[in-house]
């Protein structure tokens, strides 16, 4: 019920009212009632909810988290490999 | 830094491998826990994403869900159908509503059943249709039957203000809006009522992840200061739920009480305030809403303000419109499961006369209700 779908920005309407927006190569109108006049450009990405545009996705932000979950990654492949060597160091079978 | 790119939205936050890595923090995070925790995903979207990928099966045993009820085709009691059947079944009547709500049974049956029975009733993926569908039929009165959390009551109010600016003559409402924060108190305060006697609690909030897009983290701001439990308002992905949920551990081992953000790309403290002006200017409190599964909860529902009357459908239709309360079916324990006390296959009708073609409890009604996730997905447990 509460479900929104991230999409992008394609066109929006003279009035500002309305804006065009793809989702994944869906493309469909959406409602702008519910953003202030100049808060939404072509190329944003907003999120998508029963019609309307609910809020811009912060582009920034969403960075900082894969970016995080990068780093985290990252992390763990290395902390695999030092246990990897450790467990190699300690094989009883050797 | 590059740039984003639309997928990024989707994949990065579905990828399996960060989701097992954030597992890994969590378990080692979960060893220094004093006590095991119950965290709350309060919303039907999360129950339904936790379920999905199997997030419990991946978590120590330490950290257990409570599926709360933010579901509102879920909670919406019988009489509230009931409305909507009778005035989808008056012959000047077109109902609108969200395809949400088509199969939902009240005590005559669901808007499915009304419509074989050549009531017209419309299923729309917006509210705004409703303007499309009135001017088509200007010898009916369409009335839009209109169901959610503070995420979709912003939508209404935005139809209503159209209707009124442009005098639309045929379109009313019928308001069954619910707000979150005042259930989740009554969670915490029912379950200090009744301590002695629940098997579980509610440690900590794994906060919604839309209904905070309009109307902020600052609805949470009393949990961590007035009732200590932390909030970590959370995305709908499961990259997300993953990430919240390590957040929340982390809270518990750094003997933290905090409200949180982790859906930061979306979420901010005060929300979308032109959203929550339009709520505030068109719709009021009602001092009760009664909730399937929960009964009354104070302070829970909206209703279109007084000087709206005229819009209103249960004022205008008030003469057929039934007035008696419904009560939940005796064996069904809705209650307990939303209020952690219990988990959906303890129910004894659960998966046999209570499924999702004919569910006879709230938390069985929709996919995010508790029962149908458990349902659904319940062979990964």
């Amino acid at each position: 019920m509460c479900l929104s779908i991230p999409s992008r920005v394609v066109e929006v309407s003279e009035d500002k009212t309305m804006c065009r927006v793809d989702t994944m190569g869906v493309q469909r109108e959406a409602n702008l009632m519910m953003m202030g006049e100049d808060d939404i450009k072509i190329g944003d990405y907003v999120l998508l909810h029963i019609g309307f545009v609910m809020n811009k996705i912060d582009e920034e932000e969403a960075l900082a988290s894969i970016e995080t979950y990068k780093e985290i990654l990252e992390l763990m492949d290395e902390e695999e490999r030092r246990q990897a060597i450790l467990d190699d160091d300690n094989c009883e079978n050797r | 830094m590059k740039e984003l790119q639309l997928k990024n939205l989707y994949d990065n936050f579905r990828d399996g491998e960060t989701i097992k890595a954030y597992a890994k923090i969590i378990a080692q995070d979960a060893k220094k826990l004093k006590k095991p925790i119950n965290i709350m995903e309060v919303c039907g979207g999360h129950t339904h994403t936790i379920m999905k990928f199997g997030l419990p099966q991946l978590l120590p045993k330490n950290i257990n869900f409570i599926h709360g009820p933010g579901c509102p085709v879920c909670i919406m009691p019988k009489e509230r159908i009931d409305h909507a059947y009778v005035l989808a079944m008056q012959s000047d009547v077109i109902l609108v509503t969200l395809g949400d709500m088509i199969k939902v049974p009240g005590s005559n049956g669901s808007l499915q059943d009304a419509r074989s029975k050549g009531a017209d009733v419309r299923f729309v993926y917006s509210p705004m249709e409703s303007l499309k569908i009135a001017s088509e039929n200007p010898d009916k009165k369409v009335v839009f039957f209109a169901i959610g959390f503070e995420t979709t009551t912003p939508m209404t109010a935005v139809l209503v203000e159209q209707v009124i600016k442009l005098k639309i003559p045929n379109i009313l409402f019928h308001i069954n809006h619910v707000t979150v924060p005042e259930v989740m108190v009554e969670l915490i305060d029912s379950r200090d009522i009744h301590v002695d006697s629940y098997n579980n609690q509610i440690d900590a909030f794994l906060g919604p992840s839309h209904v905070s897009v309009i109307s902020g983290s600052k609805i949470y701001d009393k949990f961590p200061k007035e009732y200590k439990r932390p909030v970590v308002v959370t995305g709908f992905e499961p990259v997300d739920a993953m990430q919240g949920i390590s957040m929340i551990v982390k809270q518990f081992i750094e003997n933290r009480c905090e409200l949180e953000i982790q859906y930061k790309r979306v979420v901010s403290y005060e929300g979308n305030l032109k959203a929550q002006a339009l709520i505030e200017k068109y719709f009021e409190k009602v001092s009760l809403f009664r909730w399937r599964g929960l009964g009354n909860v104070p302070n829970s529902g909206l209703k279109l303000r007084d000087e709206f009357d005229a819009y209103n459908a249960e004022i205008v239709y008030k003469d057929v419109l039934p007035i008696a309360e419904i009560e939940d079916h005796k064996l069904c324990i809705c209650g307990d499961i939303l209020r952690g006390m219990a988990k959906p296959q303890e129910c004894t009708i659960f998966g046999t006369a209570c499924k999702p073609t004919s569910p006879v409890g709230s938390c069985m009604v929709s996919s995010e209700g508790a029962c149908s996730a458990y349902y659904k997905y319940g062979n990964l447990l």
